[in-house]
């Protein structure tokens, strides 16, 4: 099967690749791009780990295919940090310890950053609901939940 | 130098500083399993059975060797072929069995073939041309339906010594253990309860599918890059599988994406590696979610029959446990892990239990977060439950009435030492939760749990750098901050800051034997080898201070970092900081570094309590947890945040093997919910904060009272949650999860 041109924008850079029409956008973003940071828990959208938004809109990257990504603007969890400055997520999350194994952290910080953007000022429960899409196995969620809604007060202080 | 004093007084253990990995897994660089690539690398994919017991009459991969993309394909016979090692035994023979089927696939997921090819589409592609004539076998399950007699015989000679004649040959291993006379027991209570009790098997859950890179040379030499709680294990197994000598074999850990107990074996590292020698390049094989559910390890299931007999003032006066366990279709159900620990909270005068190992046509259980132990506190903490509510007790007042301390004799036979449980009750009775007010159709449930913990190899080297940092080498996988614990450590005996010392997880070429993460053994055990190794460096940094002044070496102790003279008859000396001594010790002797090696065996058993709120909605069974406290009993809390950390998920998980997660096999033997959406582990809005408590009962086996916390916090949630939902409803549940259709059914029939 010949493989498609693909020219899309990751991060603020534009970036090329060539793809199988059967690949999704998360191998792309992984296997050709070395975007590692998405990972794969499930490839059939139930876990999140491979969380990214696409013009703005929070997807999973599995559901995705590589070849829709044409023209898109992609933002990963390696764009959230401002060059060597980190987003007050990804600080809050290691100050509260809200990660153990951290491979849900990706899509978990990039669906977090979502959600914050949408809602500045969620209550816990909308922000468990709005996370309800990015399954943790080692943290029960408490410590998660409580960095999102530090960083979303601190945010709001700042603002 | 008192340097293996017993701490009391900390100035890093006990802090919350940031973790060292931190940074890389918050910006996404960190790499785990399948973060790996390397030149020339091709992909790999496993055909697997799609029956449950089936004898494999013959395979053809003509079809797919001939594809141009095709570049390797192995079946069983390209294992183990070395001369020297002709045949396999014991757990080496059932590992090599279950990565790759012989002569029978023997469950629904079984490996057949793989094949590695130029991408992972081709792989795929490459898989359905593989042709496989199964004669497909009658099949059986359900652990019960295993041990009757008329039940299909998955394995004949797999039963060991333990199992007494007349058993199905299904049953493989029988334990049984106890100490008093229970009928005796029984004849002395006021109420005797026996019920009968069904868990069903649930996965570990980890995010990060099984996934390995590797690399075989024909010479024998070869990389394997894989996610793992012990690679040394990953070493050993793949090594004799694949006929090549152990130290041949190069393993390093990737990050580890969650494990659980799961990934303390191998399923796809020596497929990759055959699959590397036969083509000559590199491979990748990483699973997909289907394929961990269908053909990882989950847990046993099990069927209990409990019978507990109590006298009106609450003392205990006989305890039985029955506990059958079903571990798929090989030896290793945990059934005297079960019994074992199913009444060891417990200061009992007449005990007796019994487990079954036994085999079915299911994936080969692995350990999931204390073993066996989840399902039997379920069955016996429901029975005491029932008792305390039919004779009108406090169920707190009813433990701490029973519960074992030091020097009780324990259930499962040896004394205790210092022990933390009756503290965890006390705790629990004093937390605000516990008198908090219910509402309508709530109820509160509480329950104790007891795990074993585990000490194993260990091997730990520290080395000084010239400018006083320290480099730590542990062998065991960060499965959940262990970094951090470990550096507080070093920090301690050191005297120097957390920051400047860095600790990496070594490859199985840079460090001696280490057994793999788990028995909640790393704080523990690299633990106690990361302090003894700090202070075989602190001995040789007082050699050095000793020299240079002039003064005998047991004249110098070590305090704050520095080396100082030991008492004023020693000479008056300024204290010699770590760093100056560092500077130029290439010139005084040489490097400075500290090793050890032990097998420690003080782990120190775990206890932990905890009290759940439940809700029921009795139009849609659905239950949700209002409330939830975890006490349980750290000995030492190096980093309280991790502590916390593991309380919390443990009860999550525990949460989820509750009220949502099981295996669903249907008649035709397969597997039914192999993806998140199907098997549904608890969500963000699933949960409540779970609040915790950190009792610290220090625990004489290590040098600053750790006790390992890592599995315990299973233990007591499946019993607290279905007390609690049985007070909420009104009717004792007896079988999990919990699933909005078993409540119906059991209000029902109230």
């Amino acid at each position: 099967m010949s493989k498609l041109h693909v020219t899309t924008t990751v991060n603020g850079d534009e970036v090329e690749y060539l793809c199988d029409p059967r690949e999704t956008l998360l191998d792309c973003l992984r296997d050709k791009l070395n975007l590692t940071g998405a990972k794969e828990g499930c490839g059939t959208g139930d876990c999140g780990a491979c969380s990214v938004t696409v013009d703005g809109r929070l997807v999973c990257s599995c559901l995705m295919l590589g070849v829709e990504a044409e023209g898109k603007q992609i933002e990963t969890v390696e764009g959230i940090a401002d060059g060597y400055v980190l987003h007050p997520l990804q600080k809050k999350f290691i100050e509260y310890a809200a990660l153990q194994c951290g491979v849900c952290t990706p899509g978990i910080l990039v669906a977090a950053k979502s959600l914050l953007e949408k809602n500045p000022d969620p209550t816990e429960e909308e922000a468990r609901y709005w996370l309800a899409g990015n399954l943790c196995r080692c943290t029960g969620y408490d410590k998660i939940i409580r960095a999102v809604m530090d960083t979303a007060a601190e945010l709001r202080e700042a603002s | 130098m008192a340097l293996d004093h017993r701490k009391s007084i900390f100035n890093f253990v006990g802090t919350r500083p940031d973790r060292p990995d931190g940074l890389d897994k918050v910006t996404g660089r960190a790499r785990f399993g399948a973060d790996a690539y390397a030149p020339g690398m091709l992909h790999g994919a496993i055909l697997r059975s799609p029956h449950a017991h089936a004898r494999i009459v013959r395979i053809d991969t003509s079809k797919a060797e001939a594809l141009k993309d095709v570049k390797a394909i192995v079946t069983r016979a390209d294992f183990a072929v070395l001369p020297f090692k002709p045949g396999l035994e014991g757990e080496f023979w059932n590992v090599l069995e279950n990565v790759m089927a012989g002569e029978k696939a023997l469950y629904d997921g079984h490996a057949i073939a793989a094949v590695a090819a130029t991408s992972a589409l081709a792989a795929r592609d490459a898989l359905k041309l593989i042709e496989v004539e199964y004669e497909v076998l009658p099949h059986v399950t359900d652990v019960d339906n295993a041990m009757a007699a008329d039940a299909p015989v998955i394995r004949e000679g797999a039963a060991d010594y333990s199992v007494p004649e007349g058993m199905h040959p299904n049953v493989v291993r029988y334990h049984e253990s106890g100490h008093g006379d229970v009928e005796a027991g029984f004849a002395e209570a006021d109420l005797v309860i026996e019920d009968s009790f069904v868990t069903e098997a649930t996965h570990q859950g980890y995010i990060e599918p099984h996934a390995c890179l590797a690399s075989l040379g024909m010479d024998g030499k070869g990389e394997l890059w894989c996610t793992t709680q012990g690679h040394w294990y990953a070493q050993k197994y793949c090594a004799t599988l694949l006929g090549i000598e152990t130290a041949q074999l190069r393993v390093t850990a990737s990050e580890i994406g969650g494990g659980f107990g799961g990934k303390t074996t191998v399923f796809i590292e020596p497929v990759a590696l055959a699959l590397s020698r036969k083509a000559n390049r590199p491979v990748k094989l990483v699973m997909n979610r289907s394929e961990v559910f269908r053909s990882t390890g989950p847990t046993s299931s099990a069927s209990m029959d409990i019978k507990i007999g109590m006298k009106k003032d609450g003392t205990i006066t006989a305890a039985q446990g029955i506990f059958r366990l079903q571990g798929g279709a090989f030896p290793g159900a945990p059934g005297d892990l079960t019994a074992m620990c199913a009444f060891a909270p417990y200061d009992l005068t007449n005990v007796r239990q019994v487990g079954y190992d036994v085999i079915a046509n299911r994936p080969k259980q692995a350990a999931y977060r204390a073993p066996g132990a989840p399902m039997g506190a379920f069955a016996v903490e429901s029975v005491l439950d029932e008792l305390c509510n039919q004779l009108g007790l406090d169920p707190v007042d009813v433990r701490l009435k029973n519960a074992a301390a030091e020097g009780s004799k324990a259930s499962y036979g040896p004394t205790y030492e210092r022990i933390g449980l009756v503290e965890t009750l006390e705790a629990a009775k004093a937390h605000p939760h516990y008198s908090a007010p219910l509402k309508p159709g709530q109820g509160r449930g509480i329950s104790c749990g007891f795990w074993f913990n585990h000490g194993g190899e260990t091997s730990v080297s520290l080395a000084l750098s010239e400018d006083g940092s320290a480099q730590v080498m542990v062998g065991t996988p960060d499965i959940g901050g262990s970094r951090a614990s470990m550096a507080l450590m070093a920090a301690e005996v050191l005297g120097i800051p957390y920051e400047n010392i860095r600790v990496t997880v070594a490859d199985t070429a840079s460090l001696g034997y280490n057994d793999v993460s788990h028995g909640s053994r790393v704080t523990y055990a690299s633990g106690l080898a990361t302090i003894k190794a700090a202070n075989h460096a602190v001995e040789k940094l007082c050699e050095r201070a000793a020299a240079k002044w002039g003064i005998p070496v047991d004249a110098v102790k070590w305090e704050d970092g520095c080396a100082v003279p030991s008492g004023p008859n020693a000479g008056d000396f300024d204290p010699l900081p770590l760093a100056d001594i560092t500077a130029d010790m290439g010139a005084t002797g040489g490097p400075i570094s500290g090793h050890f090696e032990a097998t420690p065996e003080g782990a120190g058993v775990s206890f932990g309590t905890h009290i759940v709120d439940a809700e029921v909605d009795s139009e849609t069974g659905k239950t949700s947890i209002v409330r939830y406290t975890v006490i349980q009993d750290a000995g030492k809390a190096i980093h309280p945040t991790y502590v916390e950390g593991q309380y919390q998920g443990g009860a999550a998980q525990g949460i989820g093997w509750a009220l949502n997660e099981e295996y669903i096999y249907g008649e035709d033997g397969r597997l039914q919910n192999s993806i998140f959406l199907d098997y549904r582990i608890p969500v963000a809005s699933d949960l409540p904060m779970i609040d915790t408590v950190i009792v610290e009962v220090p625990n004489p086996g290590h040098p600053f009272g750790v006790r390992g916390v890592g599995e315990t916090g299973i233990v007591p949630p499946l019993a607290a949650i279905a007390n609690a939902v049985s007070n909420a409803a009104g009717v004792r549940m007896k079988q999990l999860p919990m699933s909005p259709p078993r409540i119906l059914a059991a209000l029902k029939e109230k």
